[in-house]
This record gives C-alpha cells, sequence and structure tokens, in this order.
C-alpha cells in the first residue's frame, strides 16, 4: 500500500491545524461584522515573529547554559507569533473601524504590508536551528497501537486548536458575549441603539482574529516545517476564508473543512513521494482546487448560504450623532 | 472632542489631495523603517525617488526601465479598474497575468523556428485569450453559482503558480537547454520577440498597449454608456438594477476585461524584458497594480502617474539594494504602507472632520 492511513491521519491533524486556527479566528471576525482579508498577512507575521523569537531565544539559552529557558523558547515563540499578528491586525482595527475604510481594500493591504514586512524581518534567520517542541503527552500513551499516534502524538497548539473549536461554539452560542457579538454582526445600528460599544466590541474581535492566525503561523513554522521560508504561509490565510464561508461560520464544520483541506494536502505529498504517475501541478494546486470546488458547491444554493452570514459582514459602521 | 461628519458627496479637492499626502507621509514612515534598518533615511528615500532619474552613472541605465517596469503595472491596474469601480474585486490578477505569458509564450513556441510576421499578433492574441479565460473562471462561478470571486481569483493563483512550474520544467522547457528549467528565449528570437522599439526609451509594444489602454479607459468612463453602468453598479447596485444593468454580465465583462489586460502584460513581459518562462517568472506586478488601481483614484490618468511612481520604487528599491545594501523586502512593505496611508486618509475625501461638541439638533 502506497499510503498508510494512520500516518496520513496524524498528517492531517498537524497540516490543517494553522488553517483551523486562522479560520477561527476569521469566524469570530466575520460574526462581529468584519471581513478581514488579512488573514494571509498576519498569519505570515505569526510565522516569521514565532520563528524568530524561538531562534533567538534558543540561541541566548543555549550560550549561557539555562535549560529551563530553551524549553520554554516554543512557548515564548507561539506568544509573539499571536502578539505580532495581534499588532498588525491592529492597524486594520484602526483603519476600518475609526476612519472608516473599506474593509476589502484595507484587508488587501493588511496582506501585501504584512508579506513584505514578514520578509523583511526575516532576513537572515532560513535555516537557522530552533530548539525541538516537546510534545505534551507521555510517550507510553503514543505506543498504543493506531489510536496512540492518533490521538496522543500531537502538539499542544494541535489540542488547543481542537479545544478552541468547542470554546468558540459555546460563546457564540450560550453566553451573553456571544450574543452581543453575534448582534453587532446582524446590525451595527440596532447594537448601538441598544448601547453596545459596536466599535469597541469589532477591535476586540479583530485582534483575537489576529492573534489567532499568528499562532496558526507561529505553528507551521516552529512546530511543521521548523524552518523559516519567505512566502511560507502560500495561501493558507486565503483557505481560512474560504473555509469560513464553506462552514457556513459555523465552528465545528470549520474543523471539518479544515481537516477535509488538510486531508487533501497530506494525500498530495505521499503521492508526490509515491511517483504514482499523476502530474505534480496537479498535486500541487490539488488543495486549491478542492477548496474553490467545496466553495462552489457550498455558494450555489443562495438561501442556504446567505442564512448564516452576518448581515452587517463588511458594512461600515459610522454612529451619527 | 473630534468627529468626524459625514460628507453629503465626496469632496473632490481631497480626493486629489490624499495621493500625494499619502505619498509624502509613506516616505517619513517608510524613513523611519529604513532608520531602524540602520540606514541614513535621506540619503534611502533620496536613492529610492530621485536616484533612478538623475544619478549621473545609475540614471542612464535606470530611466528607461521606469516605462519597462511601469508597462504591466498601467495595463494590469486599468484593467483592474473597471471591477473595482463597480465592487467586483478580481484580486488573482497575478494568475491571470501567469496564464497569459504560458498561452502567448506556448503559441509562438509551438511554431519554433518560424520567423512570421503573423507570429507575434497571434501570441499577444494568444496572450489575451488566456489571461481571459483564466479570469473567466471567476466569473463564471459568481454568475451562476454565487462563488466569491475574491477568493476564487487569489487560490487561482496558486493553480497558476503550479502550472508555470510544470512549464517551466516539463511541456516548456527548451529542448537544446541541456535539462536546465526555462524555456527557449523568446526575445533572442526574431518573430517572437518584443523589442524596445525607440533606443534608450524602454518602450516596447506593452508599454504602447498601456498607453492605449489609458486612452480607451478614459474614452470609456467618461463617454460611454458603459462607463456610466460601471460606476452606478458600483454606487447603487438597486438602481442599476432597476435601469436595466445586468449584474451578471457585468461580472463577466469586468473580470474579463481585467483578464485580458494582465494576460497581455504577461505575454509582453514575457517576449520582452523577462524573455523566457522559468519557474519565478511572475514578479508580483498582478498584485502590485492592486495598489496602483488605488493609488491612481481608479482613475486612468490617475493610474498612469500611479504606475510611474511604483516602477519608480521599484526601480529605487533595487537601487538601494545595491548600493546600501538595504534587504529586497523592504520595498515591498513599503509599497504596502503607502496603500495604507491612502486608505486611511480616505477618510478626509468622505468625512469632515469637526472639533468641538455636536450642536443640539
Amino acid at each position: 500500500m502506497i499510503v498508510d492511513p494512520v500516518t496520513l491521519i496524524v498528517a492531517l491533524i498537524t497540516i490543517s491545524t494553522p488553517v483551523l486556527l486562522a479560520a477561527l479566528g476569521e469566524l469570530v471576525v466575520e460574526k462581529s461584522g468584519v471581513l478581514n482579508l488579512g488573514v494571509e498577512g498576519m498569519m505570515i507575521m505569526g510565522a516569521v515573529c514565532g520563528f524568530v523569537t524561538a531562534n533567538e531565544v534558543h540561541g541566548y539559552a543555549t550560550l549561557h547554559e539555562i535549560v529551563w529557558l530553551d524549553r520554554l523558547a516554543p512557548t515564548l515563540a507561539f506568544l509573539a507569533g499571536m502578539a505580532g499578528a495581534a499588532v498588525l491586525s491592529l492597524i486594520f482595527a484602526f483603519l476600518t473601524q475609526f476612519l472608516m475604510s473599506n474593509q476589502v481594500a484595507t484587508g488587501l493591504a493588511l496582506t501585501l504590508f504584512g508579506l513584505g514586512l514578514a520578509a523583511l524581518i526575516g532576513v537572515g534567520y532560513e535555516g537557522q536551528p530552533i530548539p525541538e517542541v516537546a510534545k505534551p503527552l507521555p510517550a507510553a500513551l503514543r505506543e498504543i497501537p493506531v489510536v496512540g499516534p492518533i490521538l496522543f502524538s500531537h502538539d499542544f497548539v494541535t489540542y488547543l486548536a481542537i479545544f478552541a473549536v468547542f470554546a468558540i461554539w459555546y460563546v457564540l452560542r450560550h453566553t451573553r458575549i456571544g450574543l452581543v457579538l453575534r448582534a453587532v454582526g446582524e446590525s451595527h445600528d440596532a447594537a448601538h441603539a441598544l448601547g453596545y460599544k459596536v466599535v469597541r466590541i469589532r477591535v476586540v474581535a479583530i485582534l483575537f482574529g489576529g492573534a489567532m492566525a499568528g499562532l496558526g503561523g507561529a505553528f507551521l513554522s516552529v512546530v511543521y516545517v521548523e524552518n523559516w521560508v519567505q512566502g511560507m504561509t502560500a495561501g493558507a490565510g486565503w483557505i481560512a476564508l474560504a473555509l469560513v464561508v464553506f462552514a457556513a461560520w459555523k465552528p465545528g464544520r470549520v474543523l471539518f473543512g479544515a481537516w477535509l483541506f488538510g486531508g487533501i494536502a497530506a494525500l498530495q505529498l505521499r503521492l508526490q513521494a509515491a511517483e504514482v504517475g499523476v502530474p505534480v501541478a496537479l498535486l500541487d494546486a490539488s488543495p486549491y482546487l478542492v477548496t474553490i470546488i467545496v466553495l462552489v458547491v457550498m455558494s450555489s444554493n443562495r438561501a442556504r448560504a446567505a442564512l448564516n452570514a452576518p448581515a452587517a459582514l463588511g458594512k461600515t459602521f459610522h454612529a451619527s450623532g | 472632542m473630534i468627529r468626524l461628519e459625514k460628507r453629503p458627496t465626496p469632496s473632490r479637492a481631497w480626493s486629489l489631495g490624499t495621493p500625494v499626502l499619502a505619498v509624502l507621509l509613506t516616505m517619513i514612515a517608510g524613513g523611519a523603517m529604513f532608520a531602524a534598518l540602520g540606514q541614513d533615511p535621506f540619503e534611502t528615500i533620496r536613492i529610492i525617488f530621485w536616484d533612478p532619474l538623475f544619478h549621473e552613472r545609475f540614471a542612464a541605465f535606470s530611466r528607461p526601465q521606469l516605462l519597462v517596469k511601469a508597462g504591466p503595472l498601467i495595463l494590469i491596474a486599468i484593467g483592474l479598474s473597471f471591477g473595482f469601480r463597480a465592487g467586483i474585486w478580481n484580486i488573482g490578477a497575478e494568475g491571470q497575468y501567469i496564464v497569459g505569458a504560458l498561452s502567448g509564450a506556448a503559441f509562438g513556441l509551438a511554431f519554433y523556428p518560424s520567423e512570421s510576421v503573423l507570429l507575434f499578433p497571434g501570441m499577444i492574441l494568444a496572450g489575451i485569450l488566456g489571461g481571459l479565460l483564466w479570469a473567466m473562471i471567476p466569473a463564471v462561478l459568481k454568475v451562476f453559482a454565487n462563488t466569491n470571486e475574491i477568493l476564487v481569483s487569489l487560490l487561482l493563483v496558486y493553480v497558476a503558480e503550479a502550472m508555470l512550474a510544470s512549464a517551466a520544467t516539463g511541456w516548456l522547457r527548451n529542448p537544446d537547454g541541456q535539462g536546465f528549467p526555462g524555456s527557449r528565449n523568446l526575445a533572442r528570437h526574431p518573430g517572437t520577440d518584443n523589442p524596445e522599439l525607440f533606443a534608450g526609451t524602454g518602450i516596447h509594444w506593452g508599454v504602447l498597449a498601456a498607453f492605449i489602454a489609458v486612452i480607451a479607459a478614459y474614452v470609456l468612463f467618461q463617454k460611454h454608456m458603459f462607463g456610466y453602468q460601471i460606476k452606478l453598479a458600483g454606487q447603487a447596485p438597486r438602481a442599476a438594477r432597476f435601469s436595466g444593468v445586468n449584474p451578471g454580465r457585468m461580472v463577466l465583462l469586468c473580470l474579463g476585461i481585467s483578464g485580458a489586460l494582465a494576460g497581455a502584460a504577461g505575454l509582453f513581459e514575457v517576449s520582452g524584458p523577462a524573455g523566457q518562462i522559468t519557474i519565478d517568472f511572475n514578479a508580483g506586478y498582478g498584485f502590485t497594480a492592486i495598489i496602483v488601481a488605488f493609488l491612481g483614484r481608479l482613475h486612468p490618468i490617475g493610474i498612469l502617474f500611479a504606475g510611474l511612481l511604483m516602477a519608480l520604487t521599484y526601480i529605487g528599491g533595487e537601487l538601494a539594494q545595491l548600493m546600501l545594501q538595504v534587504p529586497a523586502p523592504a520595498i515591498q512593505a513599503f509599497q504596502g504602507m503607502l496603500l495604507f496611508f491612502l486608505l486611511a486618509l480616505d477618510v478626509l475625501s468622505n468625512y469632515r472632520i469637526r472639533i468641538g461638541r455636536a450642536a443640539a439638533a
């Protein structure tokens, strides 16, 4: 057999983690009525900030032989990735919420600027060493056949991402904060009339989206690829945006979509290695093609697609008076 | 307290003034970025904006480069401005540019070693058709399956890049190239080349096409019903529909025009300045053209100037890399910054700034 199903499932869960995190963040942003097309830019900022932090802390800890600091390096890297992307998203928040700029154009600007800035920060870091990220669960659990690798072999961030699916579902569906957030996203004028701070709520949502995209980016560079490469997100941010539409703004479906994407990506890598005779270009393009096809299937039923979309998505809010 | 008051109509003076102000602010913020990189900010800004045109040693080389780089940017941005005016967001021009170059080059190479005078016009048509068809994918999906054109057009860029890689290493690879990736050189073969038409100016067929596109778009926007319908569809979609503008037709036309122009730009580039299909043939013109379109206020004449200015930052950036070892991505961040300032300053054309408390109504 060319492809071992167990390693394939393990790989798909790892590959889907960055997109899952970014898509969950964007889901919250869009639920608040804001369309941030800068996910790709925020992810790559997270990737570079995370990698640079991991490398610098590792270098410092090795030089001074501080073992605990070296062990802490990945955690610091994840936090730095989140912070870097959140700071970048703050520019988007300021422009769209306070200066009422067009969200589509500003999001694009965020992606273009983020890709440039990340490349600039990352100059000289390609191929630099970073510490290995320790697995959170004991090795004995991983030894269990089939179930062990699939359930217990993952990184802390992967478990966190899956936990976030439930957490975000619960908060949006069953808490007051979630209700207010959705109200702002459905009708900012009504929410404003009820006395909710529309702009403040949206800024917090945008920052949350930035931090989630940043964590996804940092996971990509620090855990999955273990390197910094210019433009390494390669459209993952755009796929995350597509997943939100695909999932009809439901967290559970985002998880399903991320696994579908991860599955295709993991499978095509294995098929390339096995040289099965399918053109490499087609395999390379397959995650993007599948995303497009799924988008088409989801969007073609107009009534159903529109049912769950936040009514105020992408609209500018300006409190008059 | 500072308040913003919506203007009944956008201020004309500010909408002309903001691009200039945005460039000035970008120079200041960019200067700060270069200072943070350990460079003299004034010297760096001078090298980027002044030296490419007036430096005694480099200007002779870099001045023609201005039009070489501005040509594709203007051509693509003019196409994008149609859709952006109508609220149709084609952000996959980079992909249409690649597919245009691929189909144009494939057409030319199919007849190799022919040197017929009909070859180059055929390549132009093939390039236009390639870009057009690639843009029709998001357009048709938008019209018939209600799919978001932003995401589809962008995702297709990655598909086009995969096609480019397979062309450069496979089906378009130079058979006499000792197995190295890359196609035959089109620019060094009579019949398929897109030469410099006037020595020392950098003007090739693509630059002429860009100028023609500027004039055509100007006439279309100012004098033609179609230009008016685009504006109407963008500013008042409901009113447009009542007046008989078919939104589906609008999507197909706007994406078609931008795809065709981006495809043409790709063909002119591959047969001229680039010379051949390589894995990294695309240089991001399709994305920078988005900045050009906005900086030019989606107006043809504005886009002409914006394209020249962005071309200047490309050349100046390369010069700064050469003279000061400024890292190459710095200029990309610099260009992104410009778009931010531009979008931020738009508040001045759409809103009036009032200081003090609101008067009781």
